[in-house]
C-alpha cells in the first residue's frame, strides 16, 4: 500500500531522515516508535504531504501509495489528502458545530447535497463511536465536549472524507486512560476498512494495537518488522533497550 | 542602603501615580471644555451681534426663525402671508438704504440723527423689516424689536444651510456636513476594506517570508506620513486625475476626498486585520489542509472566520480614521456645504469645517460655539466606534 524507497529529509542543512526505505500493507496498523526528535513525525507527514508547507525543506528518493509517487509533479496534493487522512496530536477541532466540523470535508470537497452530508456525518460519527454521545447535541460548538470527544470527532472529521489511509500522530498524548482505550478499540474496527500509520511513545499501545512496528532513532530507521518480535525478541540492542524502557 | 532603595521606588510609584493622574484629568478637561463651549450654542441666537432686527409696531408678526429671516432677506418670501402676517409686500431696510428714505442733511453732520431717522422710517413703513447696528436704536424706540427664534435641535441637525456668517441671519444646518462626512467615509471604506483585506489576506498566507518582511514595514510607515503630504498628493496627482478620468468641470469631490482616505486607512487595516490573520493557530489550519481543503479554501473557511472579529475592528478603526481626518480631505474634496447626491461632487466634513473656520471664527460667538458643538459631535463619533472596537474585540473569547 505505502512504499518508501531510499527518503532523506532535510530541514535546510539539518538532516531529518537518513535513508529510509520501508513498506506498509494495506490494512494494518503500523506504529512508529522512538524518542523524542528522531523524526517520527517528519516521517509520517511524508504521507500527505504535509512537510510541504514548511518552507526550505528538501525531499530525495520516493513515497509511493498504491503503487503511485506522491511528489511527482501531476499529484494533485488536495486530492492527495482527501485519501490520506490525518489525526494530530492535540485536538484541533474547528471553531464550528460538532455536525460542521465533520462536515468540513465534504463541503470543501463540493458536496452540497444536504441529505447526504447527514447521512455521512452520522455514519461517521458512529465509526468513530461518538454516534451516541453526540447525537442531541449535534448543532453545539466542538469545544463543548471533552477533550477525549474531541478527539474522537477528530477522527470521524477525517473518516467522514472517507480516505485509505489514516495517519495518527499521538492521537492520545493528551487523552486520559478511559479516552485511550477507546481511540484504541476504535483503532481495532477501523483496521478493517483503513491502512493506519500511528506515531506513539507509548510502548504499551503500540505492542497492543499494531501488527508492525518501527523502531526510529536520529532520523534513521533502526528496526522494522512484526510488533511481536521487535517487543520480544528484537534484532537490534538498542531497540531492545528502548522498548523495555531501559533506554538512556 | 536598603532605606535608600526603598525610598527611591516610593518615589518612582509617586511618579507614575501621578503621571497616569494628570494624563487622565487633563483628558477629562478637555472634554469637559468642549462640551462647555459646544452646548452654550443651543439657546443663542443666529443674528449677528451688536445688530437688530426692527419691525412697525402696527406689524402682528412678533418673532422669526433664522431661516425665514435669511429667506426673507434673500427675497425668497417677498409677503408677510408667508409668516403668518398681514397679506402685504415685505419692505427690506439695511442701514445703506438710508438716503433712499432721507437726505443727508437730515442725517446731521456727524451722522447723529441717525437713530431718529430710522426710527421715523420704520414708523413711515408700517411693512418694512429694518437691519442695523443696535447702537442705532433710539432710547425711546416706539417701534418693534423683533425677537429671533432660539436655534433648536432640529434646526442644527437637520438644516440643511451651513452659512455660519450670512446677514443678517447666519445659518447652522449641519445635515450637509454630516452627509458629506459621511459619504467620504463611506466611499472611503469601499475602497480601502475589500484592498485592505486582500493585502492582509496576502501577507498574512500567500508571501513568504522575506518578501513579508520587508512589504510589511514598508505598510506600516504608510501610517506615519503626515496628512498634509496625502493631501497635497491629492491636490497635485489625485485631483487632476479625478477630474480627467469623470470628465468633470473640477477634481476636487468626494471620491477624492475618499481615494486619499483610502490609502490612509489602508495601513490600520492592513496591519490590524494581518495581525488577527496571524493569530489563526497552525493547527486549525493544518487541520483544513490535511481534510484536502485547498489553500484558499482554508483561508476563508478557517483564517477568514476565526480572525473575524479582528478584521471588524480593523474595518472600524479605518472607518474611525476616515471620519477624524481633516487635513488631507480639506485639501480635496472641494469644501462646498451642500448636501452631495454623488460622490463626484464637491462636499465638506465636519473636520475639515472646523480646521477652515475656527480661525475666522470670533471667540464666544454663535459662529465659534456651533464650531465646538461640531467639535462635541465628531468625539461622540469617535467614542462609539472605538467602543463597538472594544465590543467587537470582546465577543470573541
Ligand atoms: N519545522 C521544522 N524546522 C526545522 N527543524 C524541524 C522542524 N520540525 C522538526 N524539526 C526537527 O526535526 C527533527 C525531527 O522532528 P520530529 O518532529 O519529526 O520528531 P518526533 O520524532 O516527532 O519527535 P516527538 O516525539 O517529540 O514528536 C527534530 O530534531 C526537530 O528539531
Ligand atoms: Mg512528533
Amino acid at each position: 500500500m505505502i512504499n518508501v524507497e531510499n527518503i532523506n529529509f532535510y530541514y535546510g542543512k539539518f538532516h531529518a531522515l537518513q535513508n529510509i526505505s520501508m513498506g506498509m500493507e494495506a490494512n494494518t496498523i503500523t506504529a512508529l516508535i522512538g524518542p523524542s526528535g528522531c523524526g517520527k513525525s517528519t516521517f509520517l507527514r511524508l504521507f500527505n504531504r504535509m512537510n510541504d508547507l514548511i518552507p526550505d525543506t528538501t525531499l530525495t528518493g520516493t513515497v509511493s501509495i498504491g503503487g503511485v509517487d506522491i511528489y511527482q509533479k501531476n499529484v494533485l496534493v488536495d486530492d492527495l489528502r482527501k485519501r490520506v487522512g490525518m489525526v494530530f496530536q492535540k485536538p484541533n477541532p474547528f471553531p464550528k458545530s460538532i455536525f460542521e466540523n465533520v462536515a468540513y470535508g465534504m463541503r470543501v470537497n463540493g458536496m452540497n447535497n444536504k441529505k447526504i452530508i447527514a447521512e455521512k456525518v452520522e455514519q461517521a460519527l458512529k465509526h468513530a463511536a461518538l454516534w451516541d454521545e453526540v447525537k442531541d447535541k449535534l448543532k453545539k460548538s466542538a469545544f463543548a465536549i471533552s477533550g477525549g470527544q474531541q478527539q474522537r470527532l477528530c477522527i470521524a472529521r477525517a473518516l467522514a472524507v472517507e480516505p485509505d489511509i489514516l495517519l495518527m500522530d499521538e492521537p492520545a498524548s493528551a487523552l486520559d486512560p478511559i479516552s485511550t482505550s477507546k481511540i484504541e478499540e476504535l483503532m481495532f474496527q477501523l483496521k478493517e476498512d483503513y491502512t493506519i500509520v500511528i506515531v506513539t511513545h507509548n510502548m504499551q499501545q503500540a505492542a497492543r494495537v499494531s501488527d508492525h512496528t518501527a523502531y526510529f532513532y536520529m532520523g534513521e530507521l533502526i528496526e522494522y518488522g512484526e510488533t511481536k518480535k521487535i517487543f520480544t525478541n528484537p534484532d537490534k540492542k538498542s531497540t531492545q533497550n528502548y522498548v523495555t524502557g531501559r533506554f538512556g | 542602603m536598603k532605606k535608600l532603595r526603598k525610598l527611591y521606588e516610593r518615589l518612582t510609584e509617586g511618579t507614575l501615580f501621578l503621571c497616569g493622574n494628570i494624563t487622565g484629568i487633563a483628558i477629562l478637561l478637555i472634554v469637559l471644555f468642549l462640551f462647555r463651549e459646544g452646548i452654550g450654542f443651543f439657546g443663542r441666537n443666529s443674528v449677528e451681534e451688536g445688530y437688530v432686527l426692527a419691525l412697525n409696531r402696527k406689524n402682528p408678526v412678533n418673532k422669526l426663525s433664522s431661516r425665514e429671516i435669511k429667506d426673507i432677506f434673500d427675497a425668497e418670501i417677498t409677503n408677510w402671508e408667508e409668516v403668518d402676517g398681514l397679506d402685504r409686500e415685505i419692505v427690506l431696510f439695511r442701514l445703506n438704504d438710508i438716503t433712499n428714505y432721507v437726505t443727508e442733511e437730515e442725517l446731521g453732520e456727524e451722522f447723529e440723527h441717525i437713530p431718529e431717522c430710522i426710527a421715523k422710517i420704520i414708523h413711515d413703513h408700517p411693512d418694512m423689516i429694518a437691519f442695523f447696528p443696535k447702537a442705532y436704536l433710539t432710547e425711546n424706540f416706539s417701534e418693534k424689536v423683533l425677537q429671533v427664534e432660539r436655534i433648536g435641535l432640529l434646526e442644527f441637525f437637520g438644516g440643511d444651510e451651513w452659512m455660519p456668517t450670512a446677514t443678517p441671519s447666519a445659518q447652522f444646518g449641519i445635515l450637509s456636513l454630516i452627509m458629506g462626512t459621511l459619504w467620504v467615509s463611506f466611499g472611503a471604506i469601499l475602497i480601502a476594506l475589500p484592498l485592505g483585506i486582500g493585502v492582509a489576506i496576502y501577507l498574512a498566507e500567500v508571501a513568504n517570508k522575506r518578501f513579508r518582511n520587508f512589504l510589511k514595514p514598508v505598510i506600516e510607515l504608510l501610517a506615519g506620513i503626515p496628512s498634509v503630504v496625502y493631501g497635497f498628493f491629492g491636490l497635485v496627482v489625485l485631483v487632476p486625475f479625478v477630474q480627467k478620468t469623470f470628465n468633470l468641470p473640477i477634481g476636487e469631490t468626494g471620491l477624492s476626498g475618499s481615494i486619499i482616505l483610502a490609502i490612509m486607512a489602508l495601513p490600520t487595516i492592513i496591519t490590524i486585520a494581518e495581525d488577527a490573520m496571524r493569530t489563526t493557530p497552525l493547527a486549525m489550519k493544518e487541520a483544513s489542509l490535511a481534510l484536502g481543503a485547498t489553500r484558499w479554501q482554508t483561508v476563508y473557511k478557517v483564517v477568514l472566520p476565526y480572525s473575524s472579529s479582528g478584521i471588524m475592528a480593523a474595518a472600524i478603526l479605518g472607518i474611525g480614521r476616515a471620519i477624524g481626518e481633516t487635513m488631507a480631505v480639506l485639501m480635496v474634496t472641494g469644501n462646498a456645504a451642500i448636501i452631495p447626491h454623488s460622490l463626484l461632487e464637491p462636499l465638506r466634513t465636519i473636520p475639515a469645517t472646523i480646521a477652515a473656520e475656527l480661525g475666522e471664527a470670533p471667540k464666544h460667538s454663535t459662529h465659534y460655539q456651533a464650531l465646538f458643538l461640531l467639535g462635541v459631535i465628531l468625539f461622540i463619533i469617535t467614542l462609539i466606534i472605538n467602543i463597538s472596537v472594544e465590543f467587537v474585540k470582546r465577543k470573541r473569547v
